[in-house]
């Protein structure tokens, strides 16, 4: 009853054809982004940030960038971490390389390396579809992080191949506090999310979503399919870019190639299949759901004081099991069942 | 260039490549049958190897009597992974099923430990894993029988699975079902019981995959990362050719070894783990669909 | 009526704001699951069950220990959300162990801002043994560089003499990542040196088939063969000597390629196989305590008791025997009979003297070596010994420990340390 959009008339075609139409959305979103910037940073703990916040921040940033090529674009992809490892180890060595030079723009630079790589691996999608180009990205990913273990240039030639991410600064200020990175990565996400949000309503956006459903009528009603192609998988190594400069910076601190493997491609491929394939909001449930399952089965184990070796594999099981049973109750996604709220919500109170 | 050592490289390549083959076997007919992409298949080989040693190792049981069990439990296993992941997922997209199957993989991994323990164990086929003494002394060749012995293995494998598909009327179903589910359902086959065959026979081949590696190994959770080796050589051959596994796993396998020890040393080694993969990449950019795989037919 | 109650809640309050933790609190970030599981398994079950017999034996000075378990799955990004949740509770973790590099290296600035030491035995970064550089990290017992100084020294011995090293062919065959190319700085700086032939031969991880490595390795034809692997790696290198006819004699490998887990898949393959070890198997009056005193009443921590004295395990004990001695060294300091912070854990592992007399009193005599830290020196020994797998058990080979080039060793770690000081702008010092 409430969540309508009776009574809510647009004068202009900026005004109708804005991202929230509805009153209460703008509302519900400025809530959100109060919240977020202002209100955890008051009362959350460091560990929140450190562990639960600034993981799920990067982890949904490295969704939406997957969302992109595979939900959006339809090009399944096993080798985002790769492009994470890509857009991290850049950045450090633009840092290293150039003194000076601003944060962003070395976030950015690792960004674009990451997108050039993409583009490099992307080009077998031309050719090769479905499990086949997945099993291709695959190559991406053995072969980039064996390149960035091999040519010791990347790692500034450190005896055991690790790096040591620089401080954070802009303008003087240094990013040392876990409220302070939150808000840095925060910052970026919330932009990049905005930005992904109007790609994929654009133009751009439409010709992905065309070639997703069927590339050869794509094809047919004029759509350059290499350009469409090549644009998503840069794109979206763009965004995994930046994630990885941010988990390495941010997170983690020290990286080696190796924690940038195929298991953290295959958790940021579960984030966005359960959050919802071809939803900027998926990528943020599905990032959610994957950075606290394994937190609560944890404590959920811990509180039933079972032995750890029973608890640990009694993760592993609910974990898997609980992807099967998402994908049988719901295989759209979490960002369906957001959907499905929404469309309640309209008639609530009321029975129809 | 020394020619005994390239016979030696390539000669263990192609052997390796067949014990590639084993696991991709189990991947085969599974996608041939029901078009499922079987992530779990390397959590089926580790969980059949586990548990055949276990049964040996901590219940007692000779070796055959646990080979015997295991292949019930790996029906049994089938059957109930066929009923319960599968058949509420019927019509989803590909990816539904494709991400079904790594939850199934997580679960049994999971499972095979809680039941087991995590303990790395030792399998003991009797077969030994040493150079065979004819080709040694005769041609300075090194061949090792465990691989000679795993090859014939893998051939009466593939002979007894050729024969089931041919002369036996459940081998003449399962080939129609993987050509046309509709068609199948149109002249009575139960599809819901070929499926759950197909399971208990792909369970069947994780197990003769599982008992070699395993023995090649020791029986330990990296057994898992076998089916990922299966990848390339499934791309080479096809997703839906047995013929096809094995070419490709022999193609898979020679090639692999031979870049490793001729031109891995001008890159600083260690290119085994993306090689396999790049060659599949760059084949398919020429045979988008493998070696023997269906061609695919893309209609508007 | 009113006042008792006001008088009753006051009383609450106070019983509450007045309530000290009395317990040590050690977060175990531990992994149990997954490809290296075993090798946890038995490390956190020593570590438990020697925490357990501790507190039987009364604590330390009454302090009891208190621990809580986090499944890590040796994966970095879970390891430091363990660390963080685990690490504030319970009045403040003491220290940090977490077994696996790639954790380490994630909670590595955390443990520094949190000031809680972190030990990391015999794995890690081999330059966090310079104290002014690290003060919060401790490598205790040998880091992989002495380690590697070690197996040269090993190998001089087992061909009659430093000198006749010169000449000689060594393959470093090594799990292709961090952990692999970790000694390389050490064994090109000797092979320098000591005129060998230095031969690199990676292996992608995981490493389940080295067909091609050992063929050229018979093809080199080295005199030794030092096996840098971790997990399923170490069996298979070991099943591929054999089947390749490589004699085991000839491998050398490093602590983590050294347990039963890597020798017991390998059945045959690893007779006369040799690894050097920071720990000397065979049995301690520490262990028989254990089976009596914590097995015996049903409280032990790993299913088997056959398992108790394993060299995991044992890595275990010495972990939670070093732990507790920098503890009771700290209570020395700070007051006895009360929990420490972790800055006095800190403290106590800097100022560790565990002798061959302490040994003895602590019925560990010769399970590791004699140690002693400073803020110089966070290794604190450096010896290793060599133990060889006889088909059934792992036996001692070497009757004393052993160093390498301390010297050489020591001057790479400053260079290194320097860098990282450097780079992340510390300024080096000690700590008081």
């Amino acid at each position: 009853m409430l969540y309508r959009e009776a009574g809510q008339f647009k004068s202009s075609y900026e005004a109708d054809g804005q991202i929230f139409p509805l009153r209460q959305d703008r509302l519900g979103i400025a809530l959100l982004l109060v919240l977020a910037f202002v209100a955890i940073p008051q009362f959350a703990s460091a560990y929140y940030f450190s562990a639960i916040l600034i993981p799920f921040l990067i982890f949904s940033l490295a969704a939406l960038g997957l969302n992109i090529l595979t939900g959006y674009a339809g090009q399944l992809s096993l080798g985002s971490a790769a492009f994470m490892a890509v857009g991290a180890f850049s950045a450090y060595n633009f840092i290293l390389r150039i003194p000076g030079i601003p944060l962003l723009l070395a976030f950015v630079l690792g960004g674009l390396s990451a997108a050039l790589v993409g583009i490099a691996f992307g080009l077998p999608s031309l050719r090769i579809r479905g499990f086949y180009l997945a099993a291709s990205t695959l190559a991406t990913q053995f072969f980039v992080v064996w390149a960035l273990t091999k040519i010791q240039w990347f790692t500034n030639y450190s005896s055991s191949g690790v790096i040591t991410a620089q401080k954070m600064e802009m303008f003087g200020y240094e990013f040392s506090s876990p409220a302070s990175k939150y808000l840095l990565v925060l910052a970026i996400v919330s932009v990049m999310a905005l930005l992904a949000k109007n790609m994929v309503r654009s133009n751009v956006g439409r010709s992905w979503m065309a070639v997703r459903d069927m590339d050869v009528a794509a094809e047919v009603i004029g759509i350059r399919l290499m350009r469409t192609k090549l644009l998503a998988f840069a794109v979206s190594s763009f965004y995994c870019g930046v994630a990885g400069a941010l988990y390495a910076f941010a997170y983690l601190g020290t990286v080696e190639p190796e924690a940038y493997s195929l298991d953290l491609s295959f958790r940021i491929l579960f984030m966005v299949i359960i959050g919802g394939l071809g939803s900027i909001l998926g990528s943020f449930l599905g990032a959610a759901f994957i950075v606290l399952l394994p937190v609560f089965l944890n404590v959920f184990a811990h509180a039933l004081s079972l032995p750890t070796s029973v608890a640990s594999n009694l993760e592993l099981m609910v974990f898997g099991a609980l992807i099967i049973f998402f994908l049988i109750v719901e295989p759209h996604g979490l960002a369906r069942l957001w959907q499905i709220a929404k469309e309640k919500l309209r008639l609530w109170p009321f029975p129809h | 260039m020394n020619l005994n050592f390239f016979f030696e490289v390539l000669i263990g390549g192609l052997l390796s490549g067949v014990m590639y083959a084993l696991v991709a076997l189990g991947f085969v007919l599974i996608y041939k049958a029901s078009g499922v992409f079987n992530f779990a298949q390397g959590a089926m080989v580790f969980f059949a190897a586990l548990t055949c040693v276990s049964l040996v190792n901590h219940w007692g049981f000779p070796l055959w009597v646990a080979i015997l069990t295991t292949i019930a439990t790996m029906a049994v296993l089938g059957v109930l992974i066929e009923r319960i992941v599968l058949r509420p997922l019927v019509n989803q997209p590909e990816i539904s099923l494709f991400m079904a199957t790594i939850g199934l993989s997580f679960f049994i991994e999971g499972m095979a430990q809680l039941m087991w323990g995590a303990e790395v164990q030792r399998l003991d086929l009797g077969i030994e894993d040493v150079p065979m003494e004819s080709l040694l002394t005769n041609f300075n060749i090194i061949v090792s029988k465990f691989d000679v012995v795993a090859a014939c293995i893998c051939a009466i494998l593939v002979t007894c699975l050729a024969l089931f598909f041919s002369r036996t009327k459940i081998g003449r179903a399962l080939r129609a079902v993987a050509d046309d589910h509709q068609a199948a359902l149109a002249v009575g086959i139960p599809l819901q019981h070929i499926w759950g065959i197909v399971w208990a026979v792909a369970g069947f081949v994780a197990m003769v995959a599982g008992l070699l590696w395993g023995s090649r190994n020791g029986v330990q959770f990296s057994l898992t990362f076998v089916a990922l080796k299966a990848l390339p050589v499934l791309i080479l051959g096809g997703f839906t050719s047995v013929p096809g596994a094995i070419i490709g796993g022999l193609i898979i396998g020679s090639t692999e070894k031979l870049a490793e020890v001729y031109l891995g040393p001008f890159v600083g080694g260690g290119i085994e783990g993306w090689f396999p993969y790049v060659l599949a990449l760059l084949f398919l950019l020429v045979r988008p669909e493998g070696l023997f795989g269906e061609k695919i037919i893309r209609r508007i | 009526m009113k006042c008792i109650k006001s008088l009753l809640v006051a009383a609450s309050l106070l019983a509450a704001t007045s309530f000290v933790w009395a317990d040590q609190y050690v977060p175990l970030l531990s992994y149990r699951v997954g490809p290296y599981g075993s090798n946890g398994a038995s490390f956190f079950g020593g570590l438990i069950d020697y925490m357990n017999l501790t507190n039987l034996n009364g604590g330390i000075n009454g302090v009891k220990l208190s621990w809580e378990e986090c499944e890590t799955e040796y994966n970095a990004s879970r390891g430091v959300e363990c660390y963080e949740r685990l690490k504030s509770k319970n009045g403040g973790a003491s220290l940090v162990e977490p077994l696996s590099t790639g954790i380490a290296y994630g909670i590595l600035d955390r443990v520094g801002t949190d000031k809680i030491p972190m030990t990391t035995l015999g794995y890690g970064r081999s330059d966090a043994a310079n104290g002014k550089v690290f003060p919060y990290v401790f490598p205790l017992l040998s880091t992989y560089w002495n380690q590697a100084g070690a197996m040269v020294v090993y190998l001089g011995e087992k061909s009659g003499g430093m000198d006749k090293l010169k000449g000689k062919k060594i393959v470093h065959l090594y799990h292709d990542s961090a952990y692999g190319k970790e000694p390389l700085p050490v064994l090109e700086a000797e092979a320098a040196k000591y005129g060998f032939e230095l031969i690199k031969i990676p292996v992608a991880p995981p490493g389940n088939d080295q067909q091609s490595q050992w063929l050229q390795i018979r093809q080199a034809n080295p005199d030794y063969v030092i096996m840098w692997t971790f997990g399923v790696m170490s069996a298979v290198g070991l099943k591929t000597a054999q089947r390749n006819g490589f004699p085991r004699e000839k491998i050398i490998g490093v602590w983590w390629a050294g347990s039963e887990e890597d020798t017991e898949p390998a059945g045959d393959a690893a007779k006369g196989y040799a690894a050097m070890s920071f720990t000397t198997p065979g049995n301690y009056p520490v262990l028989d305590d254990i089976r009596k005193k914590i097995y015996g009443q049903g409280k032990g921590n790993l299913k088997e008791l056959d398992r108790v004295g394993n060299v995991m395990y044992m890595r275990g004990v010495t972990s939670a025997v070093l732990m507790v001695e920098a503890m009771r060294v700290a209570q020395n300091k700070y007051g006895k009979g009360k929990p420490l912070t972790g800055e006095q854990v800190r403290w106590g592992f800097e100022n560790l003297n565990v002798d061959v007399a302490r040994q003895k009193a602590l019925g560990v005599f010769d399970m590791f070596p004699p140690i002693k830290t400073s803020c110089d020196d966070h290794e604190g020994s450096g010896a290793v010994k060599v133990v060889q797998w006889d088909g059934k058990q792992w036996v001692a080979l070497s009757k004393t420990w052993i160093t390498g080039d301390k010297a050489l060793v020591r001057k790479l770690l400053e260079e290194s340390s320097a860098k990282y000081a450097a780079e992340k702008g510390i300024t080096p010092g000690c700590l008081k």
